[in-house]
């Protein structure tokens, strides 16, 4: 496995695209320190820009990766393989490709320029939310055949975690604001890896306080040890179902 | 004037003189004749001064109905054993200084203090300490008296259980200088009390308020510095109030502020400096303060101000890392904003006269959303809520639209 | 040494194979021909595990198949079409092949050799000819000296001069114990080499028999003309 998994990873850090994302995130990361100066306006800013970015930049480009190699897979699959250890290789190789472009574009700078609290659950919560969209991306391509249909779905997930499901749940709290919600707004928060990623990373931050405000349980939770960990727990979860789904579906695929 | 007038005025004098020159003193000591202060309180009569040495004095109930001085001596302590109050000083001219005061017992059915200080007038309470005492010093009705230069500490683990620090009760022209107050149910208490000055305090890790101010008109604070309490600092129902150069910091938690203003007026509060309060300055039907020179820097919301209030002038204050900036709860604006500096001010200036060349809307339109809805902090800084309040910004509708800066500054202001 | 038990293949409503039963041996080398879309592709893609049918079982050197990766050991295989890691370069794609099965020790360079294979190792796979890339895939097949060899459509893409290479190599390989599978349906490329043919269509099989019996029956001696005459019959009889 882990040959191919080289392999993968070797034809990865070739690939102008990923480049670009790394130097893209590592340039934008310096440009909102050397904008705003130290502390937790950068922080944000280079938050906000990962929430967007690696989710985005992850899924699409996943997907389509998996399509591309989709004749290189039916080739390795003449070979006595077995099925699983063929999507395991693309999955540990997208993801060790995408996580060192984590490490060089977010990990760097900010171990460089603040390495804080703040700034490691930051590139944490990217790592995770990195394999996270790795995940659905190979689940997408796996479940649909059509590459122009499986684009399509790659692309909806991530407009739907990034920002539908945000709205949905602004007027869900909208229309039930009279009930106590804290409890619910808590597991709400665990449907969307984006969200608790964010909040993981804004609990570091001054927001904490403000962040409070959705409940009593809702901060108490984020704040405590045992919350970190719980969050961490749900993001492996978030990490490994959906890969755990499109390993299942991949063994009984016809290629 | 006539002469036998002033021949009266010189007997009176010289009597004055010669009481003084008599006055006794007393020396309490371990394992001398007089080993309690009960005994020396006793024995001593107007303008006497009792000496204490160190040893621990297991004593309460000290009535000092007389103006005494006493002083400990290398830090005596006089340890009620969680009973009942040490001093209660009845008369004026009493001067206690340099004892270490502690376990007063909690009582539900009176406010026990380690010094309750009754219709007195002119007593000072100096550079004492105070450990686990229910209430700390406890002043009744009374006027011209000094706390200075005390530390206070509590033990208080829940707000049903605590008394307060200084908790003073009808007064004026009182003093409260350099103290050190934590772990109380507030830091300092002041009901119905004029014309006096709080300055250079430290009040902090009280259950509710560092300051607790009602119903108290003409008072000054300065130079205190109020931190982690649970619900900062609240200010009611008062007038006049001056407040300057004090520091609200790190006051976390779900309802806390920096500072309360609540039914408020003619007020000024300026060159105050709010770090990292959940929210900085919370003002509920305040009228004609000026709010001037102040740092708010990394709070949640620098200033939560309601609809009721009006006539407030906020000018060249630093609004520095707050994630909101200005919040209130109403689309009409009866307060003046100008000429301070917005970090999140997204002008320019091109004329480089310093000041923004289009006006700031301090209100963010998700900090009206989660007023209304907390709940949905949850979203902060998500993409969702960042482009809505963008574009809210542009084309207000909801965010009232004549709460804004029109003079804007580019570049803080050195506010020391 | 390949067993085919009634075996059924849908792709949703489309019927691709239906009730195939088939048993291939060793020394033979079978022409797997059929129109377009007459399920030559699917049986192959069955055979070699990418595909599963909803019926039926495959069997090799008699173990079901189902489930199974090791037996793929012993098939080489050549692909219709071949696309690989745009980035990698043909060494690398041998030395990773040679790495993955680095347990199986006979090697066949033949082809490898033949195609001079080594003079276009530094080049990028994605830059190389539809010709060039049938090469890699040819030599890839051989490589580890398997005892069945499947070629889907080997010879589309080839120049002639390849094609011959390849043809000579298959006709030694014959008599060897292998079996060997080839789906084409340039029927002339065909004749030196086979000994059987297996016609499919619309997903049944038409028949399966030896080259000499079908020579003998329609008194053809090429392949493409026993092919025309026998579907020219069935079309009368029909």
């Amino acid at each position: 496995m882990f040959n191919i998994t080289k392999f993968i990873v070797s034809d990865l850090i070739k690939n102008w695209i990923l480049v670009l994302y790394s130097v893209f995130l590592l340039l934008a990361t310096l440009g909102f320190f050397l904008l705003e100066g130290q502390g937790d306006k950068a922080i944000l800013g280079v938050l906000n820009l990962t929430l967007l970015l690696v989710p985005m930049i992850t899924v699409i480009f996943s997907t389509i990766y998996y399509y591309n190699m989709y004749e290189f897979m039916v080739l390795l699959l003449a070979q006595p393989l077995k099925r699983s250890r063929i999507l395991a290789s693309i999955f540990l190789g997208l993801g060790i490709a995408f996580g060192l472009a984590v490490g060089l574009g977010l990990g760097l700078p900010l171990w460089i320029l603040h390495p804080t609290p703040v700034a490691l659950m930051l590139v944490g919560v990217a790592l995770l939310l990195t394999v996270i969209f790795i995940g659905l991306a190979l689940l997408v391509a796996v479940w649909v055949r059509d590459k122009a249909r499986g684009m399509g779905f790659a692309l909806f997930l991530w407009v739907y975690f990034v920002l539908i499901f945000d709205g949905l749940v602004l007027l869900m709290m909208y229309n039930f604001s009279d009930y106590p919600i804290g409890k619910v707004v808590l597991f709400i928060t665990f449907l969307n890896p984006v969200d608790l990623g964010r909040i993981m990373v804004l609990m570091q931050t001054e927001a904490a306080a403000l962040m409070g405000y959705s409940g009593a349980i809702f901060r108490q939770f984020f704040s405590e040890w045992w919350g970190l960990i719980a969050s961490l727990l749900i993001m492996l979860v978030w990490a490994l179902v959906p890969a755990a789904i499109s390993f299942r579906m991949f063994r009984v695929k016809d290629l | 004037m006539k002469p036998g007038f002033f021949l009266l005025w010189l007997m009176a004098f010289f009597l004055v003189l010669t009481h003084e020159l008599e006055a006794g003193t007393f020396h309490v000591k371990k394992g001398s004749s007089l080993d309690t202060i009960q005994e020396a309180v006793a024995l001593a009569s107007a303008g006497d001064t009792i000496f204490i040495y160190e040893g621990t004095y297991l004593e309460n109930q000290l009535v000092i109905s007389i103006p005494l001085t006493l002083i400990g001596v290398n830090k005596p302590v006089i340890d009620s054993q969680g009973g009942d109050e040490i001093f209660i000083i009845r008369a004026d001219q009493v001067l206690i200084q340099g004892l270490t005061l502690q376990n007063i017992g909690i009582s539900h059915l009176k406010d026990r203090a380690a010094i309750r200080i009754v219709e007195a007038k002119n007593v000072t309470i100096d550079k004492n300490i105070l450990i686990n005492t229910f209430f700390g010093i406890y002043l009744q009705n009374s006027s011209q008296c000094r706390v200075q230069n005390n530390t206070i500490r509590g033990e208080a683990y829940d707000e049903v259980n605590a008394g307060n620090a200084i908790h003073i009760w009808k007064g004026s022209q009182m003093e409260v200088i350099n103290n050190h107050l934590s772990h109380h149910r507030d830091g300092i208490y002041f009901e119905f009390v004029d014309q006096s000055l709080i300055h250079s305090n430290i009040s902090q890790d009280n259950m509710r308020y560092g300051l607790h101010f009602m119903f108290s008109n003409y008072d000054t604070y300065e130079e205190n510095t109020f931190q982690r309490n649970g619900a900062g600092v609240a200010v009611m129902f008062s007038k006049h109030i001056k407040m300057v150069k004090n520091t609200f910091e790190e006051n976390w938690g779900g309802s806390s502020y920096g500072i309360l203003l609540k039914e408020i007026s003619d007020g000024l509060m300026a060159q105050n400096t709010f770090i990292r309060n959940t929210i900085g300055v919370y003002a509920e039907g305040a009228s004609r303060i000026k709010i001037e020179k102040n740092d708010f820097i990394n709070n949640g919301k620098a200033m939560d101000i309601k609809g009721n209030c009006i006539d407030n002038e906020i000018l060249a204050n630093n609004f520095i890392g707050n994630t909101f900036e200005v919040l209130t709860n109403s689309r009409s604006n009866l307060n003046h904003f100008e000429g301070n500096y917005w970090a999140q001010y997204k002008g320019y200036d091109l004329d480089k006269d310093g000041i923004g060349d289009f006006p700031h809307r301090p209100v963010n339109l998700f900090a009206l959303i989660t007023d209304k809805i907390p709940a949905a902090n949850m979203l902060l800084h998500s993409f969702l809520v960042n482009a809505l309040d963008m574009a809210e910004r542009m084309f207000p509708e909801i965010i009232p639209e004549h709460l804004s800066d029109e003079r804007p500054r580019i570049k803080p202001l050195a506010n020391d | 040494m390949i067993k085919i038990d009634h075996l059924y293949k849908k792709f949703g409503r489309n019927q691709v194979l239906l009730d195939i039963c088939l048993e291939f041996r060793e020394n033979q080398a079978i022409a797997l021909i059929g129109p377009n879309g007459s399920g030559k592709s699917t049986l192959i893609k069955i055979i070699l595990g990418m595909v599963l049918p909803q019926e039926g079982q495959v069997y090799f050197e008699g173990r079901p198949i189902a489930g199974q990766s090791l037996y793929r050991q012993h098939i080489g295989y050549m692909p219709q079409m071949s696309r690989f890691p745009a980035n990698m370069t043909v060494s690398q794609l041998f030395h990773m092949m040679k790495k993955l099965r680095k347990d199986e020790k006979s090697r066949d360079m033949d082809l490898y050799r033949a195609f001079e294979i080594d003079q276009m190792g530094s080049k990028r796979l994605e830059i190389l000819s539809g010709g060039m890339k049938q090469k890699v895939s040819a030599a890839l097949a051989f490589l580890f000296d398997p005892k069945v060899l499947i070629l889907d459509e080997p010879t589309a893409g080839l120049d002639p001069i390849a094609n011959e290479i390849l043809k000579e190599k298959l006709q030694k390989s014959l008599g060897t114990g292998r079996l060997i599978l080839i789906s084409s349906h340039i029927l002339n490329d065909l004749d030196d080499i086979t000994s059987h043919v297996c016609y499919l269509m619309e997903g049944e099989v038409k028949f399966f028999k030896p080259l000499e019996q079908l020579k003998a029956e329609t008194a053809e001696n090429r392949l493409n003309r026993i092919i025309a005459q026998i579907l020219k019959h069935t079309d009368t009889h029909v």
